[in-house]
């Protein structure tokens, strides 16, 4: 008298709860080996997990226990060579089978490792941000529209004319329209057959009824061959979309004053910008644009590892950006971020040029961030701080001193917006 | 013995269905009523390896409240499943009434044959019969109470905050092997029991009348006064059982946490008091019930070599120095033992009828009964672990003295060794050895309202030092006040440790603050 069920199609996951506790729990442990792992991986590689470290230590749960020391006696099983009263060298302490195990895996015991999911990646990454004006642009006030096919029509451009459907519908026609002539011509041409069997058949009834097929053949063949109601159109109509891509200007200084750790840190930046983008944005495209005294489109290899040196222009950087937007980038189709990092040099005599072109770019954008790696207000941070006061809502800058600073001076870039 | 005649055999492929596993169900049911197996009615449950997992990470209760550690136990299985450093258990049996087991879909029919009998038969009847789980555990309401704890719990949640509920819920986790009752409590006296007393009482007082007249001038008031201050009268062993009856600031509702948390201890308890006796009793009958369904052809010669296989691989011990070891399988110790009982019954020798002269010739499954009932593995093994059996493990206990430069083999498997041997192996087992002693003496009620706990120490252990610093935090959380543990050895106080109160100390809420004085 059993009873027996089938649980399999029960849910599966009973232990979410605890394990998001988990998480919650030791957040703060997380996102600071989350931080370690972000160097490892490119700006546009969001959609995988993520391994997590956190010391070991801080996940036990204590309990009274005896410590080393003291008398113990145990027994074990399949003794082959000891007699009673014989003495052993003591062991190393802690040397158990443990370690060896775990050493092959790369992580110590010190260490409690796991997965977290790309979900929870992201959202441990995000919490509390959001974009700001992130409104998408409404239908009503879009330009921007995609051609669609939708059937066929009577009315068009001849451009737009299809062949094989304005044929069909002419031959379809000129059957209709003939069939009747064709029924009459088919039972004069009987009637002749006849006729000319039949001796008693005069020549001017054979005449007369030649007359009679030929102006039928006429009136069939004057049916035209193509007529203008004939024709059909593909009809294509114009959807309008919302726009849901965004491209992302990464502009960093390369000059001589950049050093690869100040690169790290920018780099830590974009990448966090990048995945908050792309989680908002159906399409995001990333442009990299590095600058010297001269500005160049780069892939992002060369960005990040390439070495360069010399003087530091920023407005031939702003320039390029302007030029790429206008040739590649419609405003009317893109949300247009621009994420600058640079230590904050910058030529003396270029400043008041980089005013002049941001003011210019300014509406252009949705966002324009800038992060100065340094501890101090450097000449650029100077060029750049009227824009902060009189856009707050369009420009952000902050100083960035180290790596841990990064994390959250984004979340204060991008913190959610209070109505 | 059955009376089942000879069968077809079924279930000649190793997909299961259904019908299958109800036949299976059926047949060992019947071979196990034979045996006289008294079982609580089984519920099989069919679930998928991550249910299985779950099932795992709530420490084996088919419901439980929600907590970190459950999370991080699951996150920790499922690593290891995934890596492949470990397999799932076939079953998982819980202690209920019905009995539950849980079979995982993805064993073959013969592990599923396997399954049903060890736990459904092998378990289940253990659950019923033996002492510890008839004198602690209510396998009845258990589910029902399981269902109040997590809903009680959920509801603290939402009203006092997830943070609140956890601090109180880790503390009493770090107590919970402190949180049960050795031995049944008193039942309150009932309202006759209770009248009984007063009129006696009355009577009392009535003969003394006089003596309050009495003019003799009372003796040393003094020390007697001084005892009646203590507080708790008798140590207590129960710190869980104190907290809740007696933290002075503790909430109505965090004592009902506390409750929660002593209660599943308490139910878990004989558990882990019996797991060489509960694993040995159910491969016994697993092992004999398989066989008396192939001696009556009902399964076929197939089906008991990949049986064998499977229970050759969970009965067995590597020696000590093999990199397979990690201490005794208790799985195969209770096995052996199990069936060593049996032989001493049907077939003893001169050496038998020495140590065994009581159960030497009675019947078998009488004796293997009366074994599985009435003892646990500390004092199981005490009485039947046989000189045989030593041998046959080549079994030998090491002595491990900090006050010496090395170890010693103190006994091996011979004349003089069986009973050191037998008696430490018992030791092992014995649950108060393996813990720190700790209890409450004194609670300071009137004054400063500080709690003083004692270790006692046991073969000179010392205490782990991290480890309580932490876990007196968290007495000290759940007291309210000053927390002191004395570490002794006899009468003399080695090593203190304490928790204080004080808001100062309280800044660093992530380092505990206990402080560990020498004297």
């Amino acid at each position: 008298m059993a009873f027996l069920i089938d649980r399999r199609q029960n849910s599966k996951n009973k232990s979410a709860v605890n394990r998001q506790r988990f998480l919650r729990r030791h957040r703060e442990e997380i996102r600071r080996s989350l931080a370690d792992r972000l160097k490892d991986r490119s700006i546009t590689d969001t959609d995988k997990g993520e391994s997590i470290k956190i010391p070991a230590k801080n996940t036990q749960e204590p309990s009274f226990r005896h410590g080393h020391g003291g008398r113990h006696e145990r027994v074990f099983p399949g003794n082959r060579e000891f007699g009673a009263g014989d003495h052993l060298p003591r062991p190393e302490q802690g040397g158990g089978g443990g370690q060896d195990k775990a050493g092959n895996q790369g992580e110590g015991l010190d260490d409690f490792a796991f997965e977290i999911s790309q979900q929870e990646f992201l959202e441990l990454l995000f919490e509390d941000l959001e974009l700001p004006n992130l409104t998408r642009k409404q239908l009503s006030e879009s330009n921007d529209y995609k051609t669609v096919r939708a059937g066929f029509t009577n009315t068009g451009s001849p451009a737009n004319i299809s062949i094989v459907r304005s044929m069909q519908a002419a031959l379809s026609r000129r059957i209709a329209m003939s069939a009747t002539k064709r029924s009459e011509l088919r039972g004069l041409l009987e009637e002749q057959k006849i006729r000319q069997r039949d001796q008693t058949t005069t020549p001017e009834l054979l005449a007369e009824l030649e007359v009679k097929i030929n102006a039928l053949r006429q009136r069939i063949n004057r049916v035209p061959f193509l007529d203008d109601f004939d024709l059909r159109y593909r009809q294509v109509i114009h959807q309008p979309v919302p726009r849901s891509k965004a491209v992302m200007f990464c502009i960093m200084d390369v000059s001589g004053s950049m050093d690869q750790t100040t690169k790290d840190l920018a780099k830590r930046f974009f990448i966090l910008l990048y995945l908050f983008l792309s989680r908002h944005y159906k399409k995001t495209d990333v442009v990299f644009i590095r600058h010297h005294t001269t500005a160049s489109e780069v892939d992002e290899q060369d960005f990040f590892y390439a070495r360069e040196s010399g003087g530091t222009v920023v407005s031939s950087a702003l320039r390029l950006t302007q030029e790429i937007i206008d040739q590649r980038y419609p405003v009317n189709e893109w949300n247009i971020y621009v994420a600058q990092a640079s230590d904050g040099d910058n030529w003396p005599e270029d400043g008041r040029i980089c005013q002049q072109l941001l003011t210019e770019l300014l509406p252009l954008l949705q966002y324009f961030a800038y992060v100065e790696i340094s501890r101090t207000d450097k000449p650029l941070w100077q060029t750049y701080v009227d824009f902060e006061t009189r856009h707050p809502e369009f420009f952000a800058m902050q100083h960035i001193t180290g790596t841990r600073d990064i994390y959250p001076i984004l979340r204060k870039l991008f913190r959610k917006q209070t109505a | 013995m059955t009376t089942a005649s000879k069968q077809q055999p079924v279930g000649a492929g190793s997909e299961w269905s259904f019908e299958l596993l109800e036949h299976f169900e059926k047949v060992i049911g019947e071979l196990a009523e034979g045996y006289q197996l008294d079982t609580f009615p089984n519920q099989i449950e069919i679930i998928s390896s991550e249910q299985m997992m779950d099932a795992y990470a709530s420490v084996g209760m088919p419901i439980n409240y929600h907590h970190w550690s459950f999370g991080k136990h699951f996150i920790n299985t499922d690593k290891l499943y995934r890596r492949g450093h470990m397999g799932l258990a076939y079953e998982l049996v819980i202690n209920s009434n019905p009995c539950i087991a849980y079979l995982q879909e993805e064993n073959t029919l013969t592990m599923q044959a396997l399954v049903i009998a060890h736990a459904c038969f092998g378990h289940n009847s253990f659950f019923k019969s033996n002492y510890l789980f008839r004198t602690w555990t209510d396998p009845a309401s258990i589910v029902d109470y399981l269902v109040f704890a997590r809903d009680y719990i959920s509801k603290c949640e939402e009203r006092y905050g997830i943070g609140e509920v956890e601090s109180v819920l880790d503390a009493c986790h770090a107590l919970m092997n402190y949180g049960v009752d050795r031995y049944k409590r008193p039942y309150p006296p009932s309202l006759k029991e209770e009248q009984a007393r007063q009129h006696e009482r009355e009577e009392m007082l009535q003969q003394q009348v006089n003596d309050l007249w009495r003019t003799i001038p009372r003796a040393a008031q003094l020390p007697e006064d001084k005892l009646a201050k203590r507080y708790p009268a008798e140590p207590q062993e129960n710190l869980l059982y104190f907290i809740e009856k007696d933290a002075p600031l503790l909430e109505p509702w965090q004592r009902e946490i506390v409750r929660i948390v002593r209660k599943m201890a308490q139910y878990l308890y004989p558990q882990r008091q019996t797991q060489v006796m509960n694993e040995g009793w159910a491969c016994f009958w697993h092992y004999q019930l398989l066989h008396d369904m192939h001696d009556n052809g009902q399964v076929t010669d197939g089906f008991m070599l990949e049986f064998l296989q499977s229970h050759t691989n969970v009965v067995f011990q590597p020696a000590y120095d093999s990199p397979a070891f990690s201490g005794i399988n208790p799985y195969s110790l209770g096995f052996a033992m199990m069936r060593d009982i049996r032989r001493i019954c049907e077939t003893p020798t001169e050496e038998d009828r020495h140590w065994f002269p009581d159960i030497v010739g009675s019947p078998w499954l009488e004796t293997l009964h009366f074994a599985m009932a009435n003892f646990k593995d500390e004092s199981f093994i005490q009485q039947f672990l046989s000189p045989r059996l030593i041998r046959e493990l080549k079994l030998f206990t090491v002595l491990d003295d900090t006050e010496q430069d090395h170890l010693e083999v103190s006994a091996i498997h011979n004349d003089t060794g069986y009973q050191h041997i037998r008696d430490t192996l018992a030791g092992m087992y014995n649950l108060s050895n393996r813990e720190p002693d700790i209890q409450v003496v004194d609670a300071n009620i009137s004054g400063n309202r500080s709690l003083v706990l004692h270790h006692n120490m046991y073969q000179n252990r010392p205490i782990e030092p991290q480890s309580t610093a932490d876990v007196l935090r968290y007495i000290q959380r759940l007291w309210g006040f000053d927390v002191h543990l004395e570490s002794r050895k006899g009468k003399e106080t080695c090593e203190v440790f304490q928790a204080l109160a004080s808001p100062a100390d309280d800044t660093r809420a992530d380092t505990p603050t206990a402080s560990k004085l020498l004297i």
